[in-house]
């Protein structure tokens, strides 16, 4: 097997950044289903101010970042598994980081409402 | 001379162990879950812009397509939750002798697909 040695951890950053991740967003559907359970009833007006409480918005804002950080790792493996063709791996990498990349503008854009 | 051992390069034919099935699993529902984030993004975007928008998800939601992709996306969550759980478990060292291993690929498999038809028979 051909492996990048770029130090004495190798990949044991991404292991620590998905291990990290994966209890914030546990913690985070913890508090999510337990926010929503006590919701007197879910419509519009009750929907928009759940997301106006900072909290709430600075916890989605962390959980997304989870999800993103997460996910980036999960597909790297994938793709490093799977993907034998280094060119088609690279630009499935950097598909990958520009939509992630995307998501959290995109993220930030619908939780402050930009 | 040792016999040849048999090497399974063919997907139908490889016969894989609980574990290895929850773990591909784990995979699997990963890559849908990265697949449907601009989905939930939009949704949540869309029912926080207007009444109306956030009653056009609400309607959207309220179709059987909606709910079957909705049922399917919940039985991903939930495995790739609990297995990832099972997973935070075994770094620990907690459950690594193989019939413990065993029983608890199974508690995954069985806990999740059990939420699964909890929520499908809510939602529908």
């Amino acid at each position: 097997m051909k492996r990048e040695v770029v130090g004495a951890h190798y990949g044991l950053f991404d292991w620590l950044v998905q291990r990290l991740s994966a209890v914030v967003m546990v913690a985070y559907t913890l508090l999510l289903l337990l926010v929503l359970a006590r919701m007197p009833q879910i419509d519009y007006v009750h929907w928009k101010a759940l997301w106006n409480v900072p909290v709430m918005r600075y916890c989605t804002a962390l959980f997304l970042l989870a999800l993103y950080l997460h996910a980036w790792v999960g597909l790297r493996d994938i793709f490093m598994d799977y993907i034998k063709d280094a060119g088609l791996r690279l630009t499935l990498y950097v598909f990958t980081v520009i939509a992630l990349l995307w998501y959290a503008i995109w993220s930030v854009q619908i939780l402050w409402g930009l | 001379m040792p016999k040849p051992r048999p090497k399974y390069l063919n997907l139908l034919q490889i016969r894989l162990p609980l574990p290895g099935i929850v773990s591909i699993m784990h995979r699997v529902s990963g890559a849908a879950l990265f697949l449907v984030i601009p989905l939930l993004l939009y949704v949540l975007q869309t029912s926080l812009e207007s009444p109306h928008g956030f009653a056009a998800i609400k309607s959207a939601l309220f179709t059987p397509l909606a709910k079957v992709i909705l049922i399917a996306l919940l039985w991903g969550f939930f495995h790739h939750f609990c297995a990832g759980v099972r997973y935070l478990a075994l770094d620990l060292d907690v459950g690594t002798d193989l019939p413990v291993a065993r029983a608890t690929s199974w508690v995954v498999l069985a806990f999740s697909i059990g939420l699964t038809l909890i929520c499908g028979v809510l939602l529908w």
